[in-house]
């Protein structure tokens, strides 16, 4: 495909990129802008953008009022965890799919995937319920099973699309050499898919990390992630966007951090199979 | 040791018969080639003897045990594949040592073997090499190496020279066959290329929609071919096929006659003919006639004759050489 471009269509082209791409990047730099003002600048109209007193009072405020490690790890665990048992199961779901397909695969992948488009508030009653007779609430446990269950149809999809790129020649290279199937998959199909377990990986971690529907609903202190300590932020006493800003800073971080290093293969990852 | 029998071997896809039913022996240090038109089924027959395929029926008797059933693993058999299909991930040496791993050999022995397949097949400079820094012909001698040092009954060989250019293609055809006179393991070996099946073969099996339609030596099946099917596959340039008059004469359907069995003159002869188009090779002529009231003709003659378009020429085949079909283009025996 042949795409010639206009020095004036690439110019123009280009600053609407940098528009949009502001227009987003914009809130993130607006919330890390007021973490360093005082509540008082942080409401003030007109807004100031770098004229103000710079100030860490609202860090320290925000370290002494409640723990921020206990939340940063609970994040961890629950992103990390929910990702690697989602991983057992969506590699051998994938495997089956990608290798041994039946008339009914598709159908099978696109009822998987239909179940994101449900919305999670449907059942969080049933959900509720079962929490509290199984004396899941406020475990990491619990939750790390809701986000894995979650995340489970988007984690087989992509895997699913990198398996269909694997030659199945190679792994039948392998039965005939004797692999038995787990051997297969832990000493073939997976160091050959590694770039797409990774980014599978990544955006999972990504998405449990930011996920904030059920971490809000089923925890109240002992699992809870920072979802929950930015919006502790958020009520009783009236709205302080300072210290807000100062939390949803030190709670994104992270995970910013992580994206912004690992772009290249998140982008890689997601568009895998697009373009052949 | 490795003889292989088949005993009705069926195979379907859903209601497609690709197999409809296979015997077939193999006898220990052999080398069968399956040859066929794409889509005959004789790949399929192969995965179905690797155990890649489940059988829909009938046995298959590894030196008389039946392992229809079995896992491709417990079969002891090694297959080369198309692909070479060789781990993109590991070195060349873990690449043929990953089936003794897998066996659970010791290391000292998975170095023996390594080292020793890598000698036989010119390997031993490459043993730290990925598959991606070899050529086609190092990664097809990776794949083989990766057969050898499990030490198998037979050998499968999936197509294994098709990816491979003309000249490289020869080279590792004498490679191959030297190395079945070196290690007399059995092997079957699947092509589309009657060339590789003649030169390679002590026993051709010849494929047509899942049917054997004949097994035998290359030069049986070049000399006697049980049917006009294996008449037109075997031989290059193809066997020429002629009706009418000089079937009839021969009380029969229809008589074939190879282009390698036609005497030219430009005086006298049997078939009246004019060049349509004549390739010169040198060593030998291929002349590609219009034979009068007979249609197209191919002749091949030896050495360079001064001919070209539009020229009138003589035919005269080799009379005990013309094969003779009935209505059904089963052979009656030449006349």
């Amino acid at each position: 495909m042949e795409n010639k471009q206009t020095p004036l269509g690439y110019v123009s082209f280009s600053v609407f990129a940098w528009i949009v791409g502001l227009l987003i990047f914009f809130p993130i730099f607006w919330m890390v802008l007021t973490s360093f003002k005082t509540e008082l600048e942080a409401v003030s109209i007109p807004p100031s953008f770098i004229s103000f007193d710079w100030t860490l009072e609202n860090y320290v405020e925000v370290q002494e009022r409640s723990n921020y490690f206990k939340f940063a790890m609970n994040s961890v665990i629950l992103a990390v965890g929910s990702t690697l048992v989602g991983l057992v199961f969506a590699v051998t779901c994938a495997w089956a799919m990608a290798f041994n397909p039946t008339k009914r695969t598709k159908d099978a992948l696109l009822w998987m995937l239909s179940t994101k488009m449900m919305p999670p508030v449907g059942v969080l009653v049933p959900i509720y319920l079962l929490f509290r007779d199984w004396g899941l609430l406020d475990t990491r446990f619990g939750l790390i099973m809701v986000l894995f269950l979650m995340n489970l149809p988007i984690m087989v999809w992509m895997l699913y699309t990198y398996f269909k790129e694997i030659p199945t020649d190679i792994l039948e290279a392998a039965r005939m050499d004797g692999a038995t199937l787990p051997k297969e998959i832990i000493f073939v199909l997976l160091p050959m898919a590694v770039p797409g377990i990774a980014s599978t990986m990544l955006l999972n971690i990504i998405l449990a990390w930011n996920e904030a529907f059920w971490t809000l609903n089923l925890t109240t202190s002992d699992a809870a992630p920072l979802t929950a300590f930015i919006a502790s932020y958020s009520s009783p006493e009236g709205l302080f966007w300072a210290k807000l800003s100062a939390a949803s800073t030190l709670a994104v971080a992270p995970i910013l951090v992580i994206g912004w290093f690992s772009q290249k293969q998140l982008v890689r990852g997601l568009t895998f199979g697009a373009v052949k | 040791m490795g003889a292989i029998r088949l005993e009705k071997v069926k195979k379907t896809f859903g209601t497609l018969d690709v197999i409809p039913g296979v015997d077939l022996d193999i006898n220990d240090g052999e080398f069968v080639v399956f040859v066929g038109p794409s889509g005959c089924g004789k790949s399929t027959l192969l995965r179905l003897i690797a155990g890649l395929e489940d059988v829909t029926d009938g046995k298959i008797l590894i030196n008389g045990t039946d392992v229809a059933n079995e896992a491709p693993a417990k079969r002891g058999l090694s297959m080369v594949f198309q692909s070479y299909a060789l781990y993109p991930h590991m070195t060349v040496y873990n690449n043929i040592a990953f089936g003794l791993k897998m066996a659970g050999e010791s290391k000292e022995v998975i170095e023996e073997k390594v080292q020793s397949a890598a000698k036989i097949l010119n390997l031993t400079d490459y043993l730290e090499r990925r598959p991606s820094a070899l050529s086609g012909g190092q990664r097809q001698r990776v794949a083989i190496g990766r057969a050898i040092v499990r030490n198998p009954a037979a050998f499968l060989f999936d197509e294994p020279l098709s990816n491979l250019d003309a000249a490289l293609r020869v080279n590792m055809r004498l490679e191959i066959t030297g190395l079945h006179q070196e290690l007399k393991t059995t092997m079957i070996y699947v092509t589309h290329d009657q060339v590789e099946a003649m030169t390679m073969a002590d026993k051709i099996v010849v494929l047509q929609a899942g049917r054997v339609e004949q097994v035998g030596k290359p030069m049986e099946l070049y000399n006697n071919p049980a049917n006009k099917f294996v008449a037109g596959f075997i031989g290059s340039p193809k066997m020429n096929f002629l009706g009418g008059e000089l079937a009839q004469k021969r009380d029969c359907h229809e008589i074939g006659i190879r282009p390698e069995h036609i005497a030219v003159s430009t005086e006298s002869g049997e078939i009246p003919a004019t060049v349509k188009i004549a390739e010169h090779l040198g060593a030998e002529t291929y002349l590609h006639v219009e034979a009068d009231g007979l249609g197209p003709m191919t002749v091949r003659a030896t050495g360079e004759i001064p001919l070209g378009e539009h020229d009138k020429i003589f035919l005269t085949p080799e009379q005990d050489r013309i094969h003779r079909f009935d209505a059904h283009g089963l052979a009656l025996g030449n006349s």
